[in-house]
């Protein structure tokens, strides 16, 4: 577990004593953070790594979970899927039953506090509970277009809110509540993104299979349409006419048919093309990530669709210029020209590809300023000033 | 002069910039005009003044998000350098700067008839800012004692100290005011008033600052 003078290494000149200074002006008021689980990534992950910082700043922290029977999981699941766009069948029962379990849940837990953060959809109805404090609902997810009649229902529960927090403009859904800006951020000292020393990197690849023998083009991803890794072959196809590289696809399938089939063709394709490495990675295999990305001459991350992959974040963080697409909040990470490149076409990750294998001694540049564009705008202790200034503006 | 005490001291305060979406788009260069002409004043600042926060020297160089917006998601070169040379800086109040900005879009699209039009995710998100002043426990009687702060001080100080209290009414005071009014200043005060902070980074806008207060101490020493 990290402590914040650790974090005094890595960030920005100052930042540490910012939050210091910050950190006072909310010491005595009590938060209560609320999360559907305490494993993954995401939302509990930064929790799992700012929720002992706090404490150990003295701010008064506390993290609860929720819980129910598989109708109230697979409910929350489906209606966060529907607020998220996708086509759900969602129950009448289904909903009333996700609504009475978190009536017992806030039976269960104690929700007295100055601030409560609810985070993403599962515990989401617990508002209806509230008895004192300032609630806020705090959504990871991009509900800008999501289906009208789950976000109907939805609707009736977020408005009892004080305020929202979505992670980017325009990924926010009608309401009539204050609705502000954290974007997320990346743990610096984390195994994902934690400094690795060449032998780590190396014995990490050598166990991965993955040969350093040639420049590597690695894109870390889930296998799914919406970080299109067909269209990445393609890029990687045109550039091969004039760059002997290898191209890895790391990511997740997490056992959904669709990204199963993808799978199955992506590896199809490195059966035949033994330059295109194709790796299916279990969700906490942060070190194997962090070695691919660190062994990358390029990073690419050519999504069509996204929330707020920090993917990119990551990479700029291990001075990689990274290639992405002009989705969600790739485009907030990568400065055009400065960091790297936002591309809209098979084509264009081609030729950004090729611009920086030409001109290598735009490479280090690059992944240098991406460093620093990350130093300041998506480490941890970025998104602790945020959390904690919006503690002293809402408990005021 | 250098030794000279202030009748109170300079506190100095850094800053967070919490941001808020008013769930107001433009998705074109029209709606981009009306939008304008309707949010809440404080979205024009946050979009002009504010932009001097967020960006860094590798960013600043449109000046502010509308002409940034124009650039690289309308593709409308011509409006984006139109709407660049805006210095908020030049304006009493944020109306005048709104009815610039508004006149400014207006003449660009008359006689135009086809307008890009761009899908959501690359529409112009309305925000507006809640400036959260953090004490840095650090004050000056001074002005040896100003400089030394002045040099050390987290950047967003220099952003609330000259930005902020020079465009929105904040508690937190101006540097300029502090040196004319408490260590009776006024040339130096007037100095500190014309720094021009359009297009530079606010480390730079540091060392401008740095640079009068050094300046002043070489005259008093003459």
């Amino acid at each position: 577990m990290s402590r914040i003078d650790d974090y005094r290494r890595v960030a920005a000149p100052g930042a540490v004593d910012f939050i210091l200074k910050l950190a006072g002006q909310v010491k005595g008021r009590r938060f209560l953070h609320i999360t559907g689980g305490r494993l993954g990534g995401g939302a509990t992950e930064t929790l799992r790594a700012a929720v002992p910082i706090l404490s150990e700043l003295n701010v008064d922290t506390r993290w609860e979970v929720t819980g129910g029977d598989n109708t109230y999981y697979t409910t929350a699941r489906s209606l966060q899927a529907a607020l998220e766009g996708a086509e759900r069948v969602l129950s009448e029962e289904g909903l009333a039953r996700w609504v009475d379990m978190n009536g017992l849940n806030a039976k269960k837990l104690d929700l007295d506090a100055d601030l409560t953060v609810v985070h993403d959809c599962q515990p989401a109805s617990l508002v209806s509970a509230r008895t004192a404090g300032r609630w806020v609902w705090r959504c990871h997810f991009d509900c800008s277009s999501a289906q009208p009649t789950p976000w109907t229902f939805f609707r009736r529960f977020a408005e009892q809110y004080d305020a929202a927090v979505f992670a980017l403009p325009g990924f926010e859904g009608r309401l009539g509540i204050p609705m502000y800006i954290v974007p997320p951020s990346i743990d610096p000292l984390s195994e994902r993104n934690r400094d690795l020393t060449p032998r780590e990197i190396s014995d990490t690849l050598t166990a991965l299979g993955v040969s350093r023998d040639k420049p590597l083009l690695v894109q870390i991803g889930g296998f799914a349409r919406a970080h299109d890794p067909l269209g990445v072959v393609n890029a990687y196809r045109l550039v091969k006419k004039h760059h002997d590289v290898r191209l890895v696809l790391a990511g997740t399938a997490d056992g959904e048919p669709e990204r199963l089939e993808l799978l199955s063709h992506l590896l199809e394709v490195a059966h035949e093309d033994h330059d295109v490495v194709v790796l299916e990675l279990p969700p906490e295999a942060h070190r194997q990530v962090n070695a691919l990305q660190r062994a990358a001459t390029i990073v690419l991350q050519k999504s069509v669709r996204a929330g707020f992959d920090l993917g990119p974040a990551e990479a700029m963080w291990k001075g990689k210029p990274v290639v992405g697409g002009y989705a969600g909040g790739l485009a907030q990470q990568i400065v055009t020209n400065v960091t790297g490149y936002t591309v809209h076409s098979v084509e264009g990750a081609a030729f950004r590809i090729r611009h920086l294998l030409n001109n290598p001694e735009l490479i280090p540049r690059m992944g240098a300023a991406g460093r620093e564009h990350v130093r300041r705008s998506f480490l941890i202790t970025r998104e602790l000033v945020d959390d904690l200034a919006l503690g002293v503006h809402l408990t005021r | 002069m250098t030794s000279r005490t202030a009748t109170r001291p300079f506190r100095f305060a850094g800053c967070v910039e919490l941001r808020q979406t008013l769930d107001v788009h433009a998705l074109d260069e029209r709606e981009l005009m009306h939008r304008i002409a309707e949010v809440p004043p404080g979205s024009i600042f946050f979009h002009t003044f504010g932009y001097f926060l967020r960006h860094r020297a590798f960013t600043t160089a449109y000046g502010n998000d509308f002409a940034r917006w124009a650039a690289h998601e309308i593709g409308d070169h011509a409006l984006a350098e139109r709407l660049a040379v805006v210095d908020p800086f030049a304006f009493s109040t944020v109306e005048e700067l709104r009815e610039h900005l508004v006149t400014i879009v207006q003449d660009h699209l008359r006689g135009r008839e086809a307008e890009t039009r761009v899908e959501f995710d690359r529409a112009f998100h309305f925000q507006q800012s809640h400036i959260v002043e953090v004490p840095l426990g650090l004050s000056a009687e001074t002005l040896v004692e100003f400089r030394a702060g002045l040099a050390t001080v987290d950047e967003s100080a220099i952003y609330l100290h000259t930005v902020e209290t020079r465009a929105r009414e904040r508690r937190s005071e101006a540097f300029s005011e502090w040196l004319r009014d408490s260590l009776d200043l006024p040339a130096l005060a007037e100095r500190f008033e014309r720094a021009d902070p359009y297009l530079t980074s606010l480390e730079r806008i540091r060392g401008r600052l740095l640079g009068l207060v050094d300046t002043a101490f070489d005259e008093a020493r003459r």
